[in-house]
């Protein structure tokens, strides 16, 4: 009791920044239905959007041009197809070319069964471009390391986050067991369920690693991430977002060969998520994470 | 509508100080006999990729450039004329042009995104997707309610964030006067062609001042000075490009040439001894900057 939420933890860091910092918070319908899930303080330096959101990111991205630190809020990642031709095109590029930079911190909300335009994660798609920092935080502590590495730079950043995790007040560790059958690494929040399937596999006599995985670009490969690797040998990515050419096959791609074992990536099924139960085409949760690492092993036997 | 006296107020010219006429003159010469430096490396093959020239829309840039001092200005993809007649150095212009580390972008910008943010001009620049700039700028504003100009072409004025860009300024009273350099084409179609509605409308309609005039340079001088003080508001100015779209090729004559008939203008005027030296020196700076030995040492 008496930790703080996400939630809260995001809040205040928005608040601090907007009241002592000369910040900016611009999005649409912003102060409605609870203030962005209860993640916006009601204070100056609010500017609500029309809902235009293009026009809008490249207001936003006009505001970190002449240094106003602007926070852009995006409630549903997949509105990133619209939103993202700002950021991307100008936003990430304008240091590289002119030396001038626009850094812009997108939170890019993310939700499941939501229906085909509102549960997307498409994180993945600005780690494809250069000039962002992407990251997908789903603790409170996390959340301050990467508004701080935000504020110590100058570079446009994508906050991934996901509804699932604005209730947790706690840090997520990673797990290590000896002589474990394979490693586990988990984004955004299936990084939830993968500490779920680690119980359920070891009642099954499957010893798992769990690595959590937060910054997706830069990525880079430490200790921490790789050594679990080597021992267990097999690894297994785990992203909400769309397998193919996703963030799970992507950093799947660089373990694989950093640490000359193999790894293999789980996302979302190439298919769109309807809104209807049956075809809802979730994230995956435990019961499919645990069902890909048996499979696996019964190849590798 | 659209032609070379459209909305031009007779006897304008006059009410100007002779220096002010002249230095008009003297900016829209210093973009042309720049470009003709431009034109004449890129059949040289010292610049070998598409440039965007600037040549026979000068007098925006010009007329803007002395109307508007201390705006924040985010330039089109044509923006050579901007950035030289807002107070750009040439020479760092033509070594951004060249590739080169002492361009105004290290070289690796080019023709179509060209910035500057020394002189006391603060342009921004341009990445080459049509109309990007005016939400920027239009944020800019808002983030430091400095004033902003905004430039952009009748293609780009299609784009439905530059409207709705338009509309937040409204909104917020934000202090951006935006300009449409309308050269009725976009690439090679004709604006008639691509839509029945005026971008002027549009901007009214939003709840802006807005205007149709042409490029004589004293009107958009007069008009950009009663504009400013009631900001936001729009500008669409015909005009003239005298290349293609991209690259140094002509079509043909243009529908006409604003820089002769202000070279006539201030003949009328009896400044001709004047705006011959201008030309004259313009044309000499201009052929040093861009000598073939010199480039060959770059
Ligand atoms: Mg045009």
């Amino acid at each position: 009791m008496g930790q703080k939420t996400l939630a809260e933890t995001i809040k205040e860091i928005t608040s601090d920044h907007l009241e002592q910092h000369n910040g900016l918070l611009l999005g649409e319908s912003i102060s409605a239905v609870g203030w962005v899930n209860n993640t916006v303080p009601n204070v100056k330096g609010i500017v609500e959007l029309p809902m235009t959101d293009v026009a809008g990111a490249g207001i936003a991205v006009g505001a970190a041009l002449v240094g106003r630190r602007p926070i852009f809020v995006i409630r549903f990642q997949d509105f990133l197809i619209l939103n993202g031709s700002p950021l991307i095109f100008f936003a990430a590029k304008t240091k590289e070319l002119h030396g001038k930079s626009a850094p812009v911190f997108v939170r890019a909300i993310a939700s499941d069964g939501l229906g085909p335009v509102h549960s997307g994660v498409l994180h993945s798609i600005f780690m494809h471009f250069p000039g962002f920092r992407v990251c997908s935080p789903m603790t409170p502590n996390e959340y301050r390391e990467i508004w701080e590495t935000y504020m110590k730079n100058d570079d446009p950043m994508i906050c991934s986050e996901h509804r699932l995790s604005y209730p947790n007040t706690q840090e997520l560790s990673d797990i290590t067991v000896e002589n474990a059958h394979v490693t586990l690494y988990a984004i955004s929040c299936t990084r939830f369920e993968a500490a779920k399937a680690v119980e359920s596999l070891k009642i099954d006599g499957i010893r798992c690693n769990l690595v959590n995985i937060l910054w997706l670009k830069p990525f880079d490969i430490t200790d921490r991430l790789i050594q679990p690797l080597k021992e267990s040998k097999l690894g297994l990515v785990i992203d909400p977002g769309h397998e193919i050419a996703g963030a799970a096959r992507s950093i799947a791609y660089e373990l694989n060969f950093a640490a000359e074992c193999s790894v293999k990536a789980l996302g979302l099924e190439d298919r769109t998520k309807c809104l209807c139960p049956p075809y809802k085409n979730m994230a995956p949760n435990a019961e499919i994470i645990c069902k890909t690492v048996k499979e696996m092993l019964k190849k590798g036997e | 509508m659209r032609s070379k006296d459209f909305g031009v107020i007779p006897g304008l010219s006059k009410k100007y100080p002779k220096e002010t006429s002249l230095e008009l003159f003297r900016r829209m010469c210093a973009i042309r006999y720049f470009e003709q430096g431009v034109i004449e490396s890129v059949q040289a093959k010292y610049i070998d990729y598409l440039v965007y020239l600037s040549s026979g829309q000068e007098a925006i840039a010009a007329a803007m450039s002395v109307a508007l001092q201390g705006f924040m200005i985010f330039a089109q993809h044509r923006c050579h004329g901007t950035y030289l007649a807002f107070g750009g150095t040439p020479a760092k212009l033509r070594d951004e042009l060249l590739g080169m580390d002492t361009g105004t972008s290290r070289g690796r910008a080019g023709s179509n995104c060209v910035q500057c943010h020394e002189n006391e001009v603060a342009m921004f620049g341009h990445h080459g997707l049509i109309g990007e700039n005016v939400p920027l700028g239009v944020g800019a504003a808002l983030g430091s309610n400095k004033p902003v100009v905004c430039f952009f072409g009748d293609g780009a004025a299609e784009e439905d964030y530059v409207f709705a860009a338009m509309g937040f300024a409204v909104t917020h009273r934000l202090p951006v006067i935006f300009v449409c350099e309308d050269n009725n084409l976009s690439i090679l179609t004709k604006v008639d062609i691509r839509r029945s509605w005026s971008i002027t409308h549009v901007a009214r309609a939003l709840g802006m001042p807005a205007v149709d005039i042409t490029d004589d340079p004293w009107t958009i001088l007069e008009t950009a000075g009663q504009f400013k003080n009631t900001l936001p508001a729009f500008i669409n100015i015909y005009t003239c490009r005298a290349n293609w779209h991209a690259g140094v090729g002509v079509d043909g004559p243009p529908e006409w040439d604003r820089l002769s008939m202000v070279r006539e203008e201030l003949e009328k005027m009896g400044l001709s001894s004047q705006s011959e030296k201008i030309e004259k020196d313009i044309i000499a700076e201009m052929e040093k900057l861009w000598d073939k030995k010199h480039l060959q040492k770059l």
